[in-house]
């Protein structure tokens, strides 16, 4: 979208012919963003010589404050390099802005995706793949661990390489995969789902993108430091154990930091976008449910995501600074740094799973063929989920010695949202019933869906009761129950939704057989992984241990076998996404026969998305009703005279898309 | 499709008791927590079975509706028809509103109450103050003559009243036989009671990642009777002078 408020002056400047040298040293590219980063690291250590020089420290030259300034400085060198904020400095510096001839938009070739490119669709993509790479890095790490976990005593790696492995893992599958894959599948299909051309601010779009690999990079690059290894105090990094841990923390501690702007800015781009670039015609209430999960997910981001960074500030701050917030013989409270990181990171338990609702809801209703069962329940219910998701942190707090008082009425809280959650589960069955149901594999891994997370909202309940989770607590039944809340619940989502939205994404159909093949091994492998160590859990096994006792034994050796069968099982899914994108069948533009929006456009859709923005005429999920359209697009305006299926104020809004000449600026509020 | 056992309401309603109460033989049956050796375990082993008996017939409702359906509504080749535009039922969306928020306040009172049953204070407690420190327990038997030892000793029907402190970072004490956990936090006194029932051996478990020895964070607790733990302390007593007391 051509920016609306104060757009600057674009002068058109005639472009200086630069040499090919000059362009991929100076233009903004991976190469400039290169030796950007490198300029950071140098920078950052003059800076931290200069300053022990001038305060008469010793000795001058010291790894963890020079480290710890390159972890800042080194990234924010390497935006700048790569050209996330070329347009913006120009504009604020008074030079001529280029004009915004859409230049950045669409790729043309792989190479695009190596740059910043402002196209809803390209970032869409970049964000998926960068996630799907964590996600088998985090798989690897998962790999490790099982192999060591097969059977008591050390084998393959020390206790300090062990804690490295789970805590680099879930940092990755929640800061590098769950979270950004759900921005990314978001940001391909949301923009064409209302009718948008593209999302509210591209240029933040892809600096969202780009600071998300730092943060993984940087997560995995604490492997190399030499002193102590990787982070290793868990992903929970609780204080006082993490401001006291080796260098490697520092990787964490800061890496959250660019995950996290990256989750907000993103986040707020979805909610204007959400709220001002409706097509005419689309109300809430005519909203897909994938974009109410976002509105939702993304209300909860932008409250929630500034109090893990505060959190993480306040461990750099005692770790780099002896702040001592967290110090107890220093005057600090150990247990408020639980208190703020929960409170971002239980809300984080729906950001994980909200956008997978809404996944779910699109794969349903077209795989059904039927409309959701209770559609405005299922938007209400996401809200309840969102406002209850704030008043039930300390449930992961009830052994820690917190005041006492605050328990039960968080143990209400959090039984109560199995309220909502059950709503949806009910409607997805009603939506079910009586319809046509095609089992392909988006539809098999919705299923799949449905039937573990029920198991891991059954074992949240357990964990909500105060008696129970005090005997579970920091026990292999929470790692049951929050792999099968993030494995069977967020991931099987994932995979629904990139197997649905593949041939929109990609123009290539995927193969089916491969899918199905991939839906039952990772079906069957999930369950051997995770089953079992609810019984180990309950029958005595903490977690985050390398070894543990002889009668757990048998039911570990299990549970490894099954996590290399899951290994397995995602290979044959990376096989399938390389070939098919490769040379897949081409897709139609609607192989589904869905009624949203972005199926009515061609597979891949084109640059601008829509030749003309869509009136919007009734609800989005108008099976089996005939006649009923959810859009009018193009050409089939004319045909229409009166909107079917409409709430009746439709037509009184119809001809506004048309009549905007600058078609992507079509706020429409209700 | 609506004659007889063909019909898809009764073939939900069948798999539903069925399966969930196959389920509950296999939960009721199996012993999936291990041995209960303190006041609190009896109470905490009936809500967990009592949680686990309604969630077996809950998830074999959910699977019967989804099964069914699959069977019953799966698309034949080449059908390109919709489904029914049913939109929603305000009674049933009302049902499965209301009956799961009873159920959850029912789970939270019974909760509610097992917690202030397991925690209640009791009469001629004993204190035992226990010290986590990286990596290992330290216990001063403060009601017992002050001494320390490496072991928790205690005496069977006795009331135990433990407060917890942590010398660097966060460590957790566990007794699974006990149900009882509650983590030792640096600058601050936790508390926990225990009153053991069973004589035996178990083992104290650190469940708070607390370093590199996190998973070797072990204590020996043994449960046995006055006259075998006099004994013991007469020992104790006389090893902490040897080893100039574990401070």
């Amino acid at each position: 979208m051509t920016t609306g408020v104060a757009a600057p002056q674009h002068v058109l400047t005639p472009k200086r012919p630069r040499s090919r040298a000059r362009q991929l040293l100076l233009g903004p590219n991976l190469l400039r963003g290169a030796w950007c980063a490198v300029l950071g690291a140098g920078f950052a250590f003059a800076l931290v010589v200069f300053l022990r020089t001038v305060l008469n420290y010793h000795p001058i030259i010291k790894g963890g404050p020079i480290v710890t300034v390159i972890l800042i400085a080194s990234p924010l060198f390497f935006l700048v390099g790569i050209g996330g904020f070329d347009y913006w400095w120009k504009y604020m510096s008074g030079a001529p802005t280029e004009p915004e001839d859409h230049s950045g938009h669409g790729a043309r070739s792989w190479k695009d995706y190596f740059r910043v490119n402002t196209d809803h669709k390209v970032i869409g993509i970049q964000y998926t793949v960068t996630a799907l790479f964590f996600l088998l890095v985090g798989g690897a790490l998962a790999e490790v661990m099982r192999a060591e976990l097969a059977q008591p005593g050390e084998q393959i790696v020390n206790s300090q390489t062990f804690n490295g492995l789970f805590s680099v893992h879930a940092s990755l599958m929640i800061f590098l995969v769950i979270i950004p894959i759900f921005a990314g599948l978001a940001n391909f299909v949301l923009p064409l789902m209302i009718g948008a051309p593209d999302m509210a601010f591209p240029r933040l779009n892809a600096l969202s993108y780009w600071l998300l690999p730092i943060a993984g990079l940087m997560m995995m690059a604490s492997f190399l430091v030499p002193d102590g290894g990787a982070f290793n105090t868990g992903w929970t990094a609780y204080a006082p154990l993490s401001t006291h841990a080796p260098l490697g923390q520092q990787f964490f501690t800061i890496g959250v930091q660019f995950a996290g702007t990256s989750s907000i800015m993103t986040a707020l781009n979805f909610l204007v976008t959400i709220i001002t670039m409706r097509a005419p015609g689309m109300t809430f209430w005519r909203m897909p449910l994938l974009v109410w999960a976002n509105f939702t997910t993304s209300l909860l981001v932008v409250i929630a995501t500034p109090f893990i960074a505060g959190s993480q500030f306040l461990v750099l701050l005692d770790r780099s600074l002896h702040a001592d917030f967290f110090q107890a013989n220093a005057g600090g409270d150990v247990i408020s740094y639980q208190h703020i990181f929960w409170f971002y990171s239980h809300p984080a338990v729906y950001i994980m799973m909200l956008p997978g609702f809404g996944i779910i809801s699109e794969v349903i209703s077209t795989k059904s063929r039927k409309p959701i069962f209770g559609y405005r329940l299922m938007a209400l219910s996401l809200l309840a989920i969102l406002v209850l998701g704030f008043t039930v942190w300390a449930h992961h707090m009830f052994v820690s010695g917190m005041f006492s008082w605050l328990r039960v009425p968080m143990m209400i809280t959090t039984m109560l949202i199995a309220v909502p959650t059950g709503i949806k589960i009910f409607s997805w069955l009603a939506t079910l019933w009586k319809g046509v149901l095609e089992l392909s594999t988006p539809m098999l891994f919705a299923l799949g869906f449905i039937t573990m997370f029920t198991l891991g909202g059954i074992s949240g309940i357990m964990l909500a009761a105060i008696p129970v989770d005090i005997h579970t607590s920091d026990t292999y039944f929470v790692v049951a129950h929050i792999h099968y809340v993030l494995f069977g619940g967020s991931m099987f989502t994932i995979f629904a939704g990139i197997y649905y939205w593949f041939p929109k994404m990609t123009g290539r159909m995927y193969d089916e057989r491969l899918g199905k093949l991939h839906f039952w091994l990772t079906f069957i492998s999930f369950n051997v992984t995770f089953g079992p160590m609810h019984w180990v859990g309950l029958e005595g096994m903490p977690r985050r241990v390398a070894d543990y006792a002889q009668k757990f034994a048998t039911w570990n050796l299990v549970e490894s076998i099954g996590a290399f069968a899951l290994g397995l099982a995602t290979l044959v899914f990376v096989y399938n996404f390389i070939v098919s994108w490769a040379a897949g069948p081409r897709a139609p533009g609607n192989p589904w026969r869905a009624r949203t929006l972005e199926w009515q456009v061609s597979s891949p859709p084109p640059i601008f998305n829509f030749d003309e923005i869509p009136q919007v005429v009734g609800g989005p999920y108008e099976y089996g009703t005939p006649g009923a359209v959810h859009a009018v697009m193009n050409g089939d305006r004319a045909k229409v005279a009166v909107p079917v299926g409409g709430d009746g104020h439709a037509a009184g809004s119809a001809g506004n898309g048309s009549g905007n000449g600058n078609g992507h600026e079509v706020p429409h509020r209700e | 499709m609506t004659g007889g056992l063909r019909n898809p309401y009764l073939q939900v309603l069948l798999w539903t008791l069925g399966v969930g109460s196959a389920l509950t033989a296999i939960v009721l049956t199996v012993p999936w927590l291990p041995q209960d050796a303190s006041t609190a375990a009896h109470p905490v082993d009936t809500l967990y079975d009592v949680l686990a008996v309604v969630s077996c017939y809950i998830f074999a409702l959910v699977t019967a509706i989804l099964l069914v359906s699959v069977v019953h509504f799966r698309r034949r080749h080449n059908d390109l028809s919709d489904g029914e535009p049913i939109h929603g039922n305000t009674t049933l969306e009302a049902v499965w509103t209301a009956i799961p928020a009873l159920l959850m306040v029912g789970a939270a009172v019974y909760s509610a109450l097992v917690l202030a049953d397991i925690e209640q204070t009791k009469a001629n407690t004993h204190q035992v103050d226990i010290t986590g420190q990286q990596f290992a327990w330290t216990f001063k038997y403060t009601s017992d003559g002050g001494f320390r030892a490496g072991e928790l000793h205690l005496v069977k029907d006795t009331p135990y009243h433990f407060k917890l402190h942590a010398k660097d970072v966060i460590h957790s004490f566990w007794v699974p036989q006990f149900r009882l956990k509650k983590d030792a936090v640096p600058g601050m006194t936790t508390d926990i009671r225990v009153t053991p029932t069973k004589f035996g051996r178990y083992t104290l478990i650190c469940t708070e990642l607390c370093g590199l020895g996190h998973a070797t964070m072990r204590a020996p607790v043994v449960v046995q009777d006055q006259a075998a733990f006099d004994r013991w302390a007469v020992q104790a007593k006389k090893n902490q002078n040897l080893v100039g007391g574990i401070s």
